[in-house]
């Protein structure tokens, strides 16, 4: 099923469980080198008949030994990890066309995988007697592999040893070499996040690009019509791709979240940053928070089973024609999940605003609710619409919910009792199961996806700002 | 208040106190009225949270116990016609003799277990014997790989009766739990009036119970033995994707937090870096998913469905979770613990790892099992890397494909026999959220613990 640079057909977990103990080893050495280390650098100072010094201490001359000993070995370790399967199986499929040429490569791969499990004493039916000769080179190459591992791994911990205790003196700065090593490791842990906002990006805009070759970016931006065709033929065409009825329905389901949620959220958070005692506060803030920690996939399906139900039968008493999958029963749920969302931003931000405002105005004769109302919330303003926007970002991002209880029809509407579909069920629908990325099927996942990264991105970036500016205004 | 007016005059001067009691209590309403508002809207939310797991529960509970039926079982040895179970010669080679043991295995399996239990269902219900296929449906089709299990771990099983409990079909736990109308007329019905009937006497007497279901807990999934479908299969994907979790993204996070806080320059590429770390933590999770397409299974080749992967896209989402939440902890001790300890010829590394690291482990740690639980909880991301394929086995390593439990609350709420798989999936999401809440119920209780107030 897979094969390819990091995957090879065969040997994962064989090759993967020698080499344990090759690592288990060499973390052993680290410990073996730190002690070396730590017993030379203390009989440096204490041996000698002239009163030497150590610039830094004996753990760190430890240290450096170790990283001496068994670093570079452990990155020959690693790239072997890496790159050795590979050549071995290229050596063992060249073997095999010697002793059975005119496979096919289909052929090819599934010998290779009876082979490996034939080396790796697993069961095989029906094994014939050059796969079991083969299954025996195989075994010896990688025997030799193992071998070679553990020879040049030998030799580097010599040399890596000899190095460091040949280097070391009483005025080496091992404290100094040290901490410029834990420096770097962090920085490049630092550079992790750095590197996934540019996967993310390139990825996309390489797929992007990609299915722009079989859409025409306008056609996709500004279409009004989704619908994708299977290609099959030369004169099938590729259907029509276009974004708005989806970009339409994700708008329409965040508002409705945002409609119900804003409102319920803004009000809870006033009354539990103003009103409410100690005692209502410290249960009803962390209870409320509850629905904040739950999966979306457990509102997904509490929209599909109870609520989408529920309204559908409301709708029926008042004669109104709702669906129990549509955009109102998604959106309603969303709201619920944003509620927590809302309320904690604002009630964070609330009780930012300076006491002495508020007391100004109490002070003037204003009733608690007029405070609230005429200066607490105007001077809040600025954080709060952070936070909607910031829950307004998730609303358009949100996937489960959407794709469980929004009914799944691609058309452009403005009705909430009707189905709809967004952005996220159709990369969700596009890309589920094995697909080949070639055609604009799986391609449009990306130009969405994309799409959804710029929208939220951009939300993001300004809501950050506003928290951020307002943060500053009062502290 | 009373000598606001400047006139003087008695009426216009009740006129006036007349105008600021109204308009007092005016505002005294409105008080009232802003207060009720947030009350209620307080109430609501509060509501939702109760909605949502009474709904749950209520639905999910009674799955946990299924109707299973006690049948004594007599191992036929004209049914079971077998071979004696094979002995390893000395002159063989393993592969050979594990051939010959999965072929014997393969010969057990084509016993025609049916049978058995239909005699043994004879025993309850006489009648059953004239009605093969009506008594093949009682009992759920994978419970055969029960049967077939007890004879092959012990062959000497063979021309002895036992009493084995097994699980009914699905539908006859949806008819005996009253989860279908049962007024319905026979051609909307999933069972023949004679099987209902014998469902309910079978209760009624005793040999059908309804037991703590271990299946759920025990089988991987299943589709064509629905009463036996259970989550280990995507139990034992999560626990993966949460071990990769914890060994990827909480050491990198809380190094990543430590260089960020304590050793970087304060310039522009610190503060993109920083701005990048907060916008990812807001990045939709399902563009992780289409990284992880494109990345992990489009260029490095990487199976469809494995743990590894998900494991992978999972750390990377919850990576700036860890890194906000250490750098959180990193703030708050105090500046004077840095000082003293680089006051007293500390290195800017020893004040950091022997003093600062230290005091920061607990709100780390917390921060952590908050972000490992989120990841817990994410399905989005994992339906893009093929994770949503149904997978009827257990994974033994991170590269077997395998479910998760989230995307299994997806596959079972799609389940067409939703009589049934309604509670099934209710009983997954109670699952998933006990983990969840103990996960996170443990992390408070590592900050009541350890918090220090400086």
């Amino acid at each position: 099923m897979l094969s390819g640079p990091g995957f090879p057909v065969t040997g994962k977990s064989d090759l993967f469980m020698s080499n344990l103990s090759l690592l288990l080893l060499l973390l052993g050495l680290l410990v073996v080198g730190y002690q070396a280390g730590l017993y030379r650098s203390r009989a440096l100072v204490a041996g000698g008949t002239s009163p030497v010094r150590l610039h830094s201490r004996p753990q760190h001359h430890g240290v450096v030994i170790a990283l001496w000993a068994a670093g570079p070995a452990l990155l020959l370790l690693v790239a072997w990890q890496l790159l050795a399967p590979s050549v071995i199986e290229s050596n063992l499929a060249a073997k095999v066309q010697i002793l059975q040429p005119g496979l096919s490569e289909q052929e090819l791969r599934v010998a290779l995988r009876r082979i490996d499990n034939l080396a790796g004493e697993r069961l095989v039916v029906g094994a014939t007697d050059w796969e079991v000769a083969a299954a025996e080179t195989l075994r010896a190459m990688r025997q030799t592999s193992a071998w070679i591992l553990t020879g040049l791994a030998a030799a580097l911990v010599a040399v890596g040893l000899l190095v460091g205790l040949r280097r070391m003196n009483p005025s080496l700065r091992a404290r100094n070499q040290v901490e410029r090593v834990v420096q770097i490791a962090l920085m490049i842990s630092s550079g992790v996040a750095i590197l996934t906002t540019i996967g993310i990006v390139l990825s996309m805009v390489g797929e992007t690009l990609k299915f722009f070759t079989f859409i025409s970016p306008l056609d996709f931006f500004f279409g009004t019509v989704w619908q994708p065709v299977f290609h099959v033929t030369e004169t099938s065409g590729y259907g029509e791709y276009g974004m708005l009825p989806l970009l339409g329905g994700t708008v329409l389901v965040a508002l409705v979240a945002l409609l119900f949620s804003i409102p319920v959220g803004l009000l809870a958070a006033i009354y539990l940053a103003e009103y409410a005692p100690g005692r209502v506060r410290a249960f009803a803030k962390p209870t409320l928070e509850v629905l904040a920690g739950i999966p979306t996939i457990v509102y997904g399906v509490f929209a599909l089973m109870t609520v989408g139900p529920f309204l559908a039968s409301m709708g029926e008493l008042v004669g109104l024609n709702i669906r129990a999958t549509s955009a109102l029963t998604a959106g309603l749920v969303m709201g619920i999940m944003l509620i927590p969302f809302i309320s904690s931003l604002s009630d964070d931000i609330i009780t930012q605003v300076p006491k002495t405002l508020r007391d100004g105005s109490l002070g003037l004769g204003a009733t608690k609710s007029e405070t609230i109302r005429k200066v607490v919330l105007p001077a809040a303003l600025p954080g709060i619409a952070g936070a909607v926007l910031l829950a307004a970002s998730r609303a358009v991002g949100e996937t489960m919910i959407v794709v469980l209880a929004a009914g799944n029809a691609p058309v452009l509407t403005a009705n909430p009792f009707e189905a709809v579909s967004t952005m996220t069920v159709t990369i969700v629908n596009q890309l589920t199961g094995d697909s080949d990325f070639a055609g604009p099927q799986s391609l449009v996942a990306f130009a969405l996806g994309l799409t959804l990264f710029a929208i939220t991105l951009v939300m993001n970036i300004v809501a950050l700002a506003i928290v951020r500016k307002y943060r500053e205004q009062y502290e | 208040m009373s000598t606001t007016s400047s006139n003087g005059a008695p009426q216009s001067r009740g006129y006036v106190t007349e105008r600021v009691a109204a308009s007092l209590r005016r505002r005294k309403r409105q008080e009232l009225r802003f207060k009720a508002l947030g009350i209620g809207a307080t109430l609501l939310g509060l509501a939702f949270v109760a909605i949502l797991f009474v709904n749950i529960f209520s639905k999910g509970l009674p799955a946990f116990w299924q109707a299973s039926v006690a049948l004594d079982i007599y191992f036929d040895p004209e049914v079971i016609d077998i071979p004696p179970a094979p002995v390893k010669s000395a002159d063989e080679s393993n592969n050979d003799f594990r051939e010959r043991r999965i072929q014997w295995e393969n010969e057990v399996a084509l016993v025609n277990f049916n049978r058995l239990i239909q005699a043994g269902l004879a025993k309850v219900i006489p009648e059953a014997a004239e009605h093969p296929r009506d008594a093949a449906r009682v009992v759920t089709s994978g419970e055969r790989i029960a049967l077939r299990n007890l004879v092959i771990d012990d062959p000497s099983i063979i021309g002895e009766t036992r009493r084995v409990r097994l699980y009914t079909d699905a539908n006859i736990d949806v008819w005996l739990k009253g989860n279908i109308d049962r007024t319905l007329p026979d051609a909307q019905q999933m069972l023949s009036s004679r099987l209902r009937e014998w469902a309910d006497r079978l209760y009624e007497n005793g040999t059908i119970e309804m037991r703590f279901s271990t299946a759920l807990f025990q089988n991987p999934d299943s589709r064509s033995s629905l009463a036996s479908a259970g989550l280990r299969g995507a139990f034992m994907g999560s626990l993966y994707m949460m071990l990769i979790v914890l060994l990827v993204a909480v050491p990198l996070g809380v190094a990543a937090a430590l260089y960020l806080e304590e050793f970087a320059p304060r310039n522009r590429l610190t503060d993109l870096v920083e701005v990048n770390i907060n916008n990812l933590a807001a990045v939709p999770s399902i563009v992780f998913g289409l990284l992880g397409a494109a990345v992990f299974i489009n260029y490095f080749k990487m199976p469809l469905s494995a743990p590894i992967v998900g494991g992978l896209v999972l750390s990377l989402m919850t990576l700036p979770t860890v890194i906000i939440a250490t750098r959180a902890t990193l703030k708050a001790i105090p500046p004077s613990i840095r000082q003293a300890a680089l006051g007293i010829g500390a290195s800017k590394t020893q004040s950091v790892f022997h003093h600062v690291l230290p005091l920061a482990v607990p709100g780390m740690l917390t921060g952590s099992i908050i972000g490992v639980a989120q990841a817990l909880g994410e399905t989005a991301p994992l339906l893009l890397i093929g994770m949503n394929a149904f997978v009827a086995s257990v994974p033994s390593s991170p590269l077997d494909q395998s479910n998760a439990l989230p995307v299994q609350i997806y596959l079972w709420q799609a389940n067409e026999l939703r009589n049934f798989f309604e509670g099934r999936t209710s009983a997954a999401i109670i699952v998933l959220l006990v983990l969840m809440l103990s996960l996170n119920g443990l992390a408070i209780w590592l900050r009541k613990r350890f918090e220090t107030r400086w």
